[in-house]
């Protein structure tokens, strides 16, 4: 009866998972393994590309791919409470400004502009957007294109803040190392910090807020309250993103408000699905290099983008993330019975 | 303590344009009664816990909830005072866990104050609560996705939801429309069982046998309007509520 000896194929997650998505059986190392890998590998990576690229026009691309990633998770993170702005720029150009200006008219150290530029910014924003919280869906969305427009003309038309020609010469970072770990670290503190938050109590609250607000404020929550403080969380993000942007370059134009910071975040996120933070990181991760490499097209550049954001956007509707993770929960392994 | 009057409603009318849906009604509520609200389709009986509970603002009349004046108040003020409403269409939280639904009410400022769920506690005590109405603690139910869950299912979530703040006041709209019966005959024990801890229930209801066993007193409404109020059996048999629910008899 020696030769009786069968297995069964079982999904691996199928003994770690118990009930939810956040309680966890870790029986022995492979397990962990199998946990850990997705999480620690990217990140990793990440933290080592620097050296790999060392400088030059990658290194450049690398930081640019953070600060995009950057605003796609803001981006994210106030589309998980359910408010969908199209006005990523807003926060990138008031943090690229703020900082800019104080560095420019007060000669102020980057100690100092950075974390001004962040928090003031992200008080300045919601300030701005606080009176249009009662406005829901696409309502909402359109007030967040405009307002880049507007400063973007007001500082045009005024000829304030340096006008078209904008703010040159800022204090650059101490060496490029320094900016490049700045963009890396917060990339990876507001994608781990924005997955464990959104799971919190604090975080059901916003989640509870997109699925139903009524229900919400039955549960005798100011629903106000908590969207002023997700745009404050996603702002001191995006903020702090333009203001990197702005030691980085040693410049500040009305480009800060371009379109260009609203859509690809939004495309990195939609790509990378959104909803799950990772998502959004992926996605801009893909999309920053691919339209880097599409560059040597010239005026097809554009368009071909467009094709391949299409082809991806039917094909994996649900976003690259969440198919990664389908699968990744699908791999099998023999048990023996 | 019985005798004290937990909610007064005065003169309340609600107009949407030409529109009366709520027009002039008065009653009163005393600590601990179960009343029943009973009235055709469309005879502004949401309307009515809309306007209590401030989702609809009134066009005038006053709600005074222990001797506070709540009129017009924002929802989730008078949630926090300990009005708690259920909705009659089914609500919830659709992509969270069922338990993770009554996290949202358990972060309240409201049960925060009266010292309830502590962080890391909270789950805890929404399963309890779910556990109470029937969804085992012990089987997946409770931990599964609330979009997944039959309609039975989610209008007792809902229910659980209400519970969660620890209403002094506790407003069922239609609680048991598409409840299955045996649904129905298990849920029923329950609310009684709040309502002799000492929770006020106003209670909308078409079922009205259900709601003859548990209520003391209905109030019935018909076009906005308040028509007959008292003990079920009286109420039920003034002339205006047989013509309400059952027409008028037509002439020659």
């Amino acid at each position: 009866m020696g030769e009786d000896i069968r297995y069964r194929r079982e999904r691996i997650d199928r003994g770690i998972k118990a009930r939810t998505d956040t309680i966890y059986f870790l029986s022995n190392f492979r397990d962990i393994l199998y946990l850990l890998l997705p999480r620690v590998l990217p990140v990793a990576l990440l933290l080592l590309l620097p050296f790999l690229l060392k400088g030059g026009y990658w290194e450049k691309v690398l930081f640019y791919s953070c600060i995009f990633a950057l605003l796609a998770l803001s981006w994210d993170f106030m589309a998980s409470v359910g408010l969908v702005s199209l006005g990523q720029a807003l926060f990138f150009g008031v943090g690229a400004y703020i900082s800019g200006g104080l560095n420019h008219y007060f000669k102020m150290p980057l100690s100092l502009t950075l974390p001004i530029a962040t928090l003031g910014g992200a008080f300045l924003c919601t300030i701005l957007l606080v009176s249009v919280l009662r406005l829901r869906g696409v309502y909402f969305s359109m007030v967040t294109l405009i307002l880049p427009l507007l400063f973007a003309h007001l500082i045009e038309t005024l000829n304030i803040l340096g006008g078209t020609h904008g703010l040159l010469s800022l204090r650059p970072f101490p060496s490029s190392w320094v900016a490049i770990y700045l963009a890396i670290f917060a990339v990876v503190f507001c994608l781990f910090g924005f997955r464990k938050l959104i799971n919190e109590d604090f975080g059901l609250v916003l989640r509870g807020i997109r699925d139903d607000d009524r229900v919400v404020m039955a549960g005798g929550i100011n629903i106000y309250w908590y969207k002023a403080q997700a745009i404050f969380i996603a702002g001191a993000v995006g903020c702090f993103a333009g203001a990197l942007m702005t030691h980085y370059y040693q410049f500040v134009g009305r480009s800060a408000f371009a379109l260009d910071y609203t859509i690809l975040p939004l495309a990195g996120a939609v790509l990378g699905g959104p909803g799950s933070f990772a998502g959004a990181t992926i996605g801009t991760f893909i999309l920053v290099p691919l339209s880097e490499v599409l560059r040597a097209l010239g005026g097809l550049r554009m368009a071909l983008y467009g094709i391949i954001l299409i082809a991806a956007l039917v094909s994996l509707p649900e976003g690259l993330f969440h198919y990664i993770t389908r699968k990744y929960h699908q791999f099998e392994r023999d048990v023996r019975i | 303590m019985q005798d004290e009057v937990i909610l007064k409603v005065q003169n309340l009318t609600k107009q949407f344009g030409g529109v009366v849906a709520v027009e002039d009604v008065s009653f009163e509520l005393r600590r601990g009664e179960f009343l029943g609200v009973i009235g055709p389709n469309g005879s502004g009986k949401t309307t009515l816990i809309n306007l209590i509970t401030g989702f609809v603002k009134p066009t005038s009349g006053k709600v005074i909830f222990q001797g506070k004046d709540i009129t017009g108040k924002p929802p989730y003020q008078i949630a926090g005072y300990g009005i708690s409403r259920s909705f009659q269409m089914v609500r919830a939280f659709h992509k969270l866990p069922a338990f993770k639904n009554l996290i949202v009410p358990l972060y309240s400022p409201r049960v925060k104050r009266l010292g309830g769920g502590k962080y890391g506690e909270r789950d805890d005590v929404a399963i309890n609560l779910l556990d109470d109405l029937g969804f085992e603690r012990d089987s997946f139910v409770p931990y599964k996705v609330a979009g997944s869950l039959p309609h039975g299912y989610l209008k007792r979530l809902d229910l659980a939801r209400c519970m969660a703040l620890r209403p002094e006041l506790l407003i069922l709209d239609e609680l048991f429309s598409g409840m299955a019966m045996s649904e129905v005959a298990a849920t029923l024990p329950m609310i009684e069982k709040f309502n002799r801890e000492g929770i006020t229930i106003m209670m909308v209801e078409h079922r009205l046998k259900e709601l003859f066993r548990v209520a003391s007193r209905v109030l019935v409404m018909n076009f906005g309007r308040k028509i007959a109020e008292g003990p079920p059996k009286e109420a039920m048999a003034k002339e205006e509520v047989q013509k309400a629910y059952l027409g008028t008899e037509v002439e020659g």
